[in-house]
C-alpha cells in the first residue's frame, strides 16, 4: 500500500486511513514519511503525536489510555503511565517533557495528517 | 570466659518472653541457657488457646519460630519437669532425672487450673481448660454428647462455654458468685452480659454452690448443687480460676505468698538472690497476676536484673477489652471504684444490651476507672483519658451517654499526648504512630499496622488508628478519600454495588449517571474490570476497547520495548509431551524467546502486534486457551505431585488443582489472583502464599485464604479445615466474589484482608455463617461467571473486527522497526535503546 500523499497549503499532508477505522477514544499508529506518529479519537476531536514515549523509549504511546484531566484530553503512555496533553504533547506528569504533535484535518471522513510535526523543543524522534 | 548457667523452669508465653528478650540482648555470649518445658510443645499463644477448637493448628499457635532455640544455642528439656530444687548446690534436678547446675535459676512455672474439692470431679467427662491436649481431649469428647457444663462464669469459664456451643453441645454455664465476671465487671455490667450471652442459647446459672458431680458407669450424667438443684449434663470443663505453679518454690524453702505464689520484689528477685521469679507463678504486692500482659513485663525487669540494670516492677494495669461470645466487655483502672471518694456515673440501656460506668474522682476531674458492656468502642480512649489523668470535659457523664444534640464528644485521640498509648496490646504510643504516619506517608490503617504493629492485637484500637490516620493526613493537606478518581465521586465498591444493581452495562452509561468528564487511564480499566466481573462480556467489544490496560488492550503482556509475551494456560502446571511440542514449535515457528514462569506454565516473548493473532491460531489449533497472564484476574492454581505420583500425598492435589483452575479461569477481580493446591502438609505448592490455598489433609482439604508473594509477602489466614472439595469450592464462590464486590483498585487480597474489621472471624461470619445474608447472591454471581466463560482468544480469532485492531500501522502492512533482537545465550534479547542508536539497524527517517 502506497502512502497517499497531499499538498494542502503548500505542505505535504497525508490521508492515513478514515476516521471509522478508529474505535472513539482510542488510538491508531501511522507510518508517515518513515515517522510514527499515534492518530488519536478524543471526543469529536482528532490528535496526532509522535508515538515515541520519551520515558520508556518505546513506540507505544497510541495503545494508551484516553482521556482528561480537568478538561485537557490527554493519552496515558502505556509503560509507565505518563500522561500527554493531546492537543500540545506536553507531559501533564513532567513539565520539561513534551512529545511532537502534528496538524490534524478530518475531510469527507478521512484522517489526513500534516507530514512535518509542529516546530518547537519536543523529546521525540 | 567462661559461661554462667542460667535455667529456665518452665517455656510458657512469659518464659518464652524471657529468653527471647535474653537473646536480643545477646546474652547467650554470657550464660549456657536451659529450659524445661513441662508440655509437649513449646511456648504457644495461650491467650488465644480457643482459636485452636477454631481450626488452628498448634504449629499456628506456637510463638517459637522453628529451631529458634536451637539455633540459638539454648537447651531444651521438652516434656521434662523440672521436681526440686537443690538450693545448697544450686542444682535443679528433673523428673528424668537430670541434674543440671545453675548460677542463676529462673522460675516460669505458670499456674494450674483450680479444680474445686467436689466430690466426683474424677468422673470422665470432666476436663480443665488449660492446655492444646486438654482442648483434644474436650473435643474428642463432645463429639459423642449433646450437653455440657462450665463451671465458673469468668472470663477462661465464658471463653469455655462459646467453645462447647461451637461445638453444638447444649451449653450451660455455672457460677459460685451472684454474677458472671466477677473479677472484671460490676452487678450492672453482668446483667447485660448475662442477657445477651443468654440470648445466644447459652443457660446461665448464677450463686449456684456445685456441691456433687455424679457418674454412672464412671460416666458424668449430672451436677447437683447446695440449693437441691440439679443440671443434667455429659461433660463438665472446670474453669474456676487458676493457682499458682508454686510448688518448686514452696519445697525448696522460698517464700511463698499467703495467697499462693512465689513472692518476689520489683526486681523479681525472690527470697534466694540467685532465684528470679516471673509471670502467673510470681506473687507481686500481695498478688498473683493471671493476665500476660504484667507477665511480659516481669520477663522484661528480670532480664535488667539479670544484665545488671536497674529497672523496677511499677503498679500493672489490669485493663482489658475482649469480645466474648460476640459481646463486648472492657475493664479498665479502678473498675469497681474502691479509692475512697470516688464516684460513679452509669448508663444502662437493657433494650440494646449496653451498660457503661465510669468512675470518677472526688472532684470529678480526672477519670479513675470504668465498665463498659455490650459497646466498648471508647475503650481505647477512655483508657487513655484514665492513664493519662487528663483533665475531664465539664459533664463528664457525656462520655457515655448516646450522642445527643450538643453532646461533649470524646476529646478527640488527637488531643492526647504523644506518650498516651494507643495499643495496649503492642505497647504502640501515639506519638510513634503519628511519626510512622507523616515519615513514611502512610495513608490506610493497613499500613500503619504494618509499619507499627499496633492494632494487630486484639484489634480494639483500630477505630483510634482511624482517627489518628484522617488527623495527620488532613494535617499533611491529603484527603482520605477513597473515591476512584477525579471523574467519579465513588469508592470503587460503591460503583461496583451501583453497576450492578443498577444494571449499567458500559462505561458511558456509568459515567453518565454517576460521574463527570470523560474519564482517564485510572478509572476507565477499573470500570472495565468491574463490568467483566459482573456480566463477563468480551473486553474487546468496541464499548469497551477503549477502557482497557495496557495488557488487556491486545490480550498480551507488554514488553519494555514494545513488543509483547504471550502465555497459554497450563491448568494446574500439568503438561503433556505433545503440548511441549508444540509449544516448543510455535515458539520457534514465530522466532519468541521462550522462559518457564513462576507459576508453571510457559512464557513466549518478543512477539510483535501484528503477530499475536497468527500465535494464537497454533495456539488454540494445539488445544491451549487464553492463560490470561495479561489481566488483573485468575493466574494460575499451582500444584504439587499429589497422591498420585508423590509417596506422601494424601490428596490428588493435581486434579483438584485443575478443577479449580478451569472454574475461575477468566475471573476477572481488582488485582491477580493466585493460587495453589498441596497435596499434603509438606506444602510443595506453596499454598500459604497465595489469595487462595489449599492444603490436603487426611480427611480433606484445608483453606487459606489472603496471602500474598510480591514486594511484602504475607502469608494466608487459615479459614476452615477437612473440607469437601464441593464444600471448598462454595466458600471460594463466596470468597471471590466478596473480594471482587468490596476491595479497592488494585488492592490485593493481603491488603484488603488487612484493612477488614474483624479479620478472619469477620469472613468467617459472612462467608459461613451468612451473617449479612449474602451468601446466595455471592453464589450466583459467580455461577454467571463461570457458565458464561468461553477463551477470548479464540472468541478474538472468530471476530474479523477485533482481528482489525493488532497491526502496528493502520496504513501499512510494515512491521514495527523499532523492535530490534540480538542473540543471548541459546536464545536472543530485544536490544537496549543505546544500542539502537548505535545504528546496528536502520531506524527511523529523520
Amino acid at each position: 500500500m502506497t502512502a497517499i500523499a497531499l499538498e494542502l497549503d503548500g505542505a505535504p499532508w497525508e490521508d492515513v486511513c478514515a476516521l471509522d477505522d478508529i474505535v472513539p477514544w482510542t488510538g491508531v499508529c501511522a507510518l508517515i514519511a518513515g515517522r510514527q506518529v499515534a492518530i488519536v479519537r478524543a471526543g469529536d476531536a482528532v490528535y496526532a503525536l509522535g508515538n515515541l514515549d520519551p520515558f520508556s523509549k518505546a513506540y507505544v504511546l497510541s495503545r494508551g489510555v484516553v482521556g482528561d484531566r480537568g478538561g485537557i484530553p490527554k493519552i496515558a503512555s502505556p509503560i509507565f503511565k505518563q500522561t500527554f496533553d493531546l492537543r500540545t504533547g506536553q507531559c501533564l506528569d513532567n513539565p520539561a517533557v513534551r512529545v511532537p504533535t502534528h496538524e490534524v484535518r478530518i475531510e469527507r471522513g478521512r484522517i489526513l495528517v500534516r507530514r512535518e510535526p509542529r516546530p518547537g523543543d519536543h523529546d521525540g524522534a | 570466659m567462661t559461661k554462667k548457667n542460667l535455667v529456665v523452669v518452665g517455656n510458657g508465653m512469659v518464659g518464652h518472653r524471657f529468653l527471647e528478650l535474653l537473646l536480643e540482648h545477646g546474652e547467650t555470649e554470657r550464660w549456657n541457657v536451659v529450659t524445661f518445658c513441662e508440655e509437649p510443645r513449646l511456648a504457644y499463644d495461650r491467650v488465644n488457646l480457643t482459636s485452636f477448637l477454631g481450626g488452628k493448628s498448634p504449629a499456628e499457635l506456637s510463638l517459637v519460630a522453628p529451631r529458634r532455640y536451637e539455633d540459638a544455642g539454648v537447651t531444651v528439656h521438652l516434656g521434662d519437669r523440672a521436681a526440686v530444687i537443690d538450693r545448697q548446690r544450686k542444682r535443679v534436678l528433673s523428673a528424668e532425672g537430670r541434674g543440671i547446675p545453675y548460677d542463676v535459676l529462673v522460675l516460669a512455672t505458670g499456674s494450674a487450673p483450680l479444680v474445686p474439692p467436689i466430690p466426683g470431679r474424677d468422673a470422665w467427662g470432666c476436663f480443665v481448660y488449660r492446655t492444646i491436649d486438654d482442648l483434644k481431649r474436650i473435643r474428642l469428647w463432645a463429639a459423642q454428647i449433646q450437653t455440657g457444663v462450665v463451671i465458673g462464669g469468668g472470663l477462661l469459664g465464658l471463653e469455655a462455654a462459646h467453645a462447647l456451643t461451637r461445638m453444638g453441645l447444649e451449653t450451660h454455664v455455672v457460677e459460685f458468685a451472684p454474677r458472671l465476671m466477677a473479677m472484671q465487671i460490676d452487678e450492672g455490667g453482668a446483667q447485660i452480659l448475662r442477657c445477651k450471652i443468654e440470648a445466644l442459647g447459652v443457660s446461665v446459672h448464677t450463686g449456684k454452690n456445685t456441691t456433687r458431680i455424679v457418674s454412672r458407669g464412671g460416666r458424668v450424667t449430672e451436677i447437683r448443687f447446695a440449693d437441691g438443684g440439679v443440671l443434667s449434663t455429659e461433660m463438665v470443663v472446670f474453669s474456676a480460676g487458676i493457682s499458682a505453679r508454686d510448688e518448686l518454690a514452696r519445697n525448696a524453702g522460698l517464700e511463698v505468698g499467703e495467697r499462693g505464689g512465689i513472692v518476689v520484689d520489683e526486681r523479681c528477685r525472690t527470697s534466694d538472690p540467685d532465684i528470679l521469679a516471673i509471670g502467673e507463678c510470681a506473687s507481686y504486692r500481695g498478688r498473683t497476676y493471671g493476665l500476660v500482659g504484667p507477665g511480659y513485663q516481669m520477663a522484661r525487669i528480670a532480664v535488667s536484673t539479670l544484665t545488671g540494670g536497674d529497672d523496677r516492677l511499677g503498679v500493672f494495669d489490669m485493663s482489658t477489652k475482649l469480645k466474648l461470645m460476640g459481646v463486648e466487655v472492657a475493664s479498665f483502672g479502678d473498675a469497681h471504684g474502691t479509692q475512697p471518694g470516688s464516684r460513679v456515673v452509669a448508663f444502662t440501656d437493657a433494650i440494646s444490651g449496653v451498660y457503661k460506668k465510669l468512675v470518677l474522682s472526688s472532684d470529678r476531674q480526672k477519670l479513675l476507672g470504668g465498665v463498659l458492656v455490650g459497646e466498648a468502642s471508647s475503650y481505647g480512649q477512655l483508657l487513655s483519658l484514665t492513664q493519662s489523668r487528663a483533665a475531664l470535659p465539664p459533664r463528664p457523664e457525656q462520655l457515655i451517654l448516646p450522642r445527643l444534640e450538643g453532646g461533649a464528644a470524646l476529646p478527640g485521640v488527637d488531643g492526647l499526648p504523644d506518650g498516651a498509648t494507643i495499643c495496649t496490646c503492642q505497647n504502640v504510643g501515639k506519638g510513634v504512630i503519628c511519626k510512622a504516619i507523616r515519615s513514611q506517608e502512610l495513608t490506610s490503617v493497613g499500613a500503619v499496622k504494618a509499619a507499627t504493629t499496633a492494632g494487630t492485637g486484639c484489634g480494639s484500637c483500630v477505630p483510634l488508628l482511624n482517627e489518628l490516620l484522617a488527623c495527620e493526613m488532613k494535617r499533611a493537606g491529603k484527603k482520605v478519600s477513597r473515591n476512584l478518581c477525579e471523574h467519579f465521586p465513588h469508592s470503587r465498591q460503591e460503583l461496583f454495588h451501583l453497576l450492578r444493581v443498577q444494571g449499567i452495562r458500559s462505561f458511558d452509561e456509568l459515567i453518565g449517571k454517576h460521574g463527570r468528564g470523560h474519564g482517564c487511564e485510572v478509572c476507565k480499566p477499573a470500570v472495565a474490570s468491574m463490568l467483566s466481573s459482573t456480566w463477563n462480556e468480551h473486553v474487546l467489544e468496541d464499548r469497551h476497547l477503549g477502557l482497557q490496560d495496557t495488557n488487556d488492550r491486545f490480550l498480551a503482556n507488554i514488553q519494555r520495548d514494545g513488543s509483547y509475551s504471550v502465555v497459554p494456560r497450563v491448568p494446574g502446571g500439568e503438561i503433556s509431551p505433545e503440548q511441549l511440542i508444540a509449544l516448543g514449535w510455535i515458539a520457534r515457528k514465530h522466532g519468541l524467546y521462550s522462559k518457564i514462569t513462576g507459576a508453571q506454565r510457559v512464557d513466549l516473548f518478543g512477539a510483535r502486534l501484528e503477530q499475536l493473532p497468527h500465535i494464537w491460531r497454533d495456539l488454540v489449533a494445539a488445544g491451549f486457551e487464553s492463560g490470561h497472564a495479561y489481566g488483573k484476574a485468575l493466574r494460575t492454581v499451582k500444584s504439587c505431585v499429589g497422591s498420585t505420583w508423590c509417596r506422601f500425598g494424601v490428596q490428588d492435589s493435581v486434579s483438584f488443582a485443575i478443577r479449580l483452575e478451569n472454574r475461575y479461569k477468566g475471573l476477572r477481580a481488582p488485582h491477580k489472583l493466585k493460587s495453589a493446591v498441596s497435596g499434603c502438609a509438606r506444602e510443595c505448592a506453596e499454598a500459604q502464599g497465595k489469595d487462595f490455598g489449599v492444603i490436603a489433609t487426611e480427611k480433606g482439604y484445608n483453606l487459606y485464604l489472603c496471602g500474598n508473594g510480591g514486594m511484602k509477602p504475607q502469608h494466608a489466614q487459615l479459614f476452615a479445615i477437612d473440607l469437601d472439595e464441593d464444600t471448598l469450592i462454595r466458600y471460594l464462590d463466596r470468597f471471590l466474589m466478596f473480594y471482587v464486590r468490596t476491595a479497592d483498585r488494585l488492592q490485593r487480597t493481603a491488603a484488603w484482608f488487612n484493612n477488614l474489621e474483624g479479620g478472619i472471624e469477620y469472613l468467617r461470619q459472612v462467608l459461613i455463617e451468612d451473617s449479612i445474608g449474602i451468601c446466595a447472591e455471592l453464589e450466583s454471581d459467580m455461577a454467571r461467571i463461570v457458565d458464561s466463560y468461553r477463551c477470548e482468544w479464540r472468541a478474538t480469532l472468530e471476530d474479523p473486527v477485533k482481528l482489525a485492531r493488532f497491526r502496528t500501522f493502520v496504513n501499512s502492512p510494515e512491521p514495527d522497526p523499532s523492535l530490534v533482537r540480538l542473540p543471548q545465550r541459546a536464545q536472543h534479547r530485544p536490544a537496549t535503546w543505546e544500542e539502537k542508536q548505535l545504528n546496528l539497524v536502520p531506524q527511523e527517517a529523520e
